[in-house]
């Protein structure tokens, strides 16, 4: 409802606030993914349609779509290891601050095609183009994309499944209806992940949307997870009169006579 | 099947959890001691975070240890009065081995050092274990009388208690200290530390080996239950599903281990516990000598939102 409620009032600022012709209307299959027990990923899929009115130029009917995907952030440590001492170590690191734990970059075809350079940097298209603040010495700054610690930061969570970019995920039904899929790796963080779909044609940016969805832990899953955190005392009484009866019960089972 | 482990945060195929802990508990049933130092590693290699699996680990061991000391203390194998003294030195230990733990996940260089302190001590251990399982067989080989158990200097120091059950009069400040060691490396390897314990009580304690495996296995017991509570307040990072899964496997492969185990001669035993000993701490060592495949690692500091 609350999603709902945002992406009306989105919707509306878009339309009071801008003077483009087109409207984004989207949806993702799923706003509440549940983690249960059997949980070992997901994958949502996104679809919608540009609606155009009588001010769109009749001569515009060339959509491109890009859709970026991020989950909830978080602060991270990219650190690359030496040899010293004749042994392998941690020596140098850099601070990833409030950076997506999941980034995902969909199009409906590769992004140099789609926009200049310069715009796509602007619009922070491709993860080449995504801001991930650092701490560089005293400064808080993104860095050149073919930065060590940047790339291999990138490429350890492309690894993972958690940072992607495809550049032919979008897939245009119509010339205005599209739809993507959003892979969900089973490892994706818990929390609320925001997607953001902008438009373009002839390479300028036309419109753009938000959407949002969430993983959420249920049930038990949730259960051992809050009272893991809040009530550590009493979880790890638990966990031990767990051991105790596990080990009691196998020496009374397994008992020679 | 697979189940999600909600502090993990991954899912994992549970026969495989199972197999492993059962595995694991075969060995650990066979030898007579905790088993941890095979398990923590285990669950690293499919992927859990160092960090939880060495506190999950700690409920694990608690749980076989638990099932072995009760038919131990059946069959009158426990010292009461040296579990005691050797229990002060490893809560003591057991708190230091946690609270260095959270100091070193601060720092960054936990992974290095739970590598570094599994390649010392799982070598030098396993080659003197091996050595010495080694020799004992060649003895009986030719037949000659095991030498002569003597007294060493720490039969000389202050503080001396009797241990009625084991039938010793010694200080108990060494006692109190091997605890404390034993306690300190096991909360921040996650390890029972039995397979440093046993070695230490016979060959340097002088404990007679009628009560060294039920006594060591009172304090591999409660300084794991000691562990697994402080670092399921401290760093939040127990995962009882985990946990009950191993548990589970671990302690019916523990059953049938101790049969297994009582059909090998001792010095066999102790040679074939040396080598997985040592083979589990050189693999650490090639691990860190051998350029890494990847140079870089990311560990988040936390989530929010």
């Amino acid at each position: 409802m609350i999603a709902r409620a945002i992406i009306a009032a989105l919707l509306m600022l878009q339309l009071g606030g801008t003077a483009w012709a087109e409207r984004l209307i989207v949806s993702v299959s799923n706003h509440r993914v549940t983690v249960t027990p059997n949980y070992s990923g997901e994958e949502l899929v996104l679809f919608g349609s540009v609606e155009r009115d009588a001010a769109t130029p009749a001569n515009r009917n060339a959509y491109d779509l890009v859709v970026t995907v991020l989950g909830p952030r978080a602060d991270m440590v990219t650190r690359r290891k030496e040899r010293k001492f004749g042994i392998w170590i941690n020596t140098d690191y850099r601070q990833f601050l409030q950076v997506p734990s999941y980034l995902a970059l969909f199009a409906n075809r590769p992004f140099d095609q789609i926009t200049s350079p310069e715009i796509a940097r602007r619009q922070q298209i491709g993860l080449n183009n995504v801001l991930l603040t650092q701490r560089v010495g005293t400064d808080y700054a993104d860095v050149v994309p073919d930065d060590a610690f940047r790339s291999a930061f990138i490429r350890l969570r492309t690894q993972r499944g958690l940072y992607r970019e495809d550049p032919s995920a979008v897939t245009f039904l119509t010339p205005t209806l599209f739809r993507t899929g959003i892979p969900l790796p089973a490892e994706v963080p818990i929390g609320t992940y925001e997607v953001e779909i902008k438009l373009f044609a002839n390479g300028a940016l036309v419109t753009k949307t938000e959407t949002a969805f969430e993983i959420v832990k249920v049930g038990f899953e949730q259960f051992v997870a809050t009272s893991a955190r809040q009530n550590g005392f009493i979880y790890g009484l638990v966990t031990a009169a767990l051991a105790l009866t596990c080990g009691w019960s196998a020496s009374i089972v397994f008992r020679k006579d | 099947m697979q189940l999600y482990l909600p502090i993990a945060d991954l899912p994992v195929n549970v026969f495989l959890v199972l197999a492993m802990g059962a595995a694991v508990g075969f060995v650990s049933g066979m030898f007579g001691i905790g088993g941890g130092f095979l398990m923590t590693p285990l669950l690293i290699f499919i992927g859990i975070a160092p960090a939880v699996a060495v506190a999950s680990v700690a409920s694990h061991i608690a749980a076989s240890s638990f099932s072995g000391a009760i038919s131990y203390w059946r069959r009158r194998a426990i010292d009461p009065a040296l579990a005691t003294v050797l229990l002060c030195g490893g809560v003591t230990g057991t708190a230091l081995g946690v609270w260095t733990f959270t100091q070193l996940r601060a720092l960054g260089q936990l992974d290095l050092m739970i590598a570094l302190s599994y390649v010392v001590l799982l070598t030098t251990v396993g080659s003197l274990m091996f050595s010495e399982g080694l020799r004992a067989m060649m003895r009986t080989r030719r037949g000659a009388v095991p030498p002569r158990r003597t007294h060493n200097w720490i039969h000389g120091l202050p503080l001396k208690m009797r241990f009625k059950r084991s039938k010793i009069y010694l200080s108990v400040i060494p006692v109190v200290v091997v605890g404390i060691i034993i306690g300190f490396i096991g909360a921040v390897m996650g390890i029972g530390g039995g397979f440093i314990l046993v070695p230490v009580m016979i060959y340097l304690l002088r404990v007679p080996t009628s009560t060294v495996i039920g006594t060591s296995m009172i304090l591999t017991l409660v300084t794991m239950l000691f562990a697994t509570m402080l670092h399921a307040m401290t760093n939040h990072l127990v995962d009882a599903v985990l946990a009950l899964i191993l548990m589970v496997g671990g302690v019916t492969g523990a059953q049938f281990g101790a049969r297994a185990g009582q059909k090998i001669r001792g010095e066999q035993l102790r040679l074939l516990l040396g080598l997985l000993i040592l083979a589990v701490g050189l693999r650490f060592a090639v691990e860190l000598v051998i350029r890494p495949e990847d140079l870089f690692t990311i560990r988040e500091i936390g989530v929010t939102g």
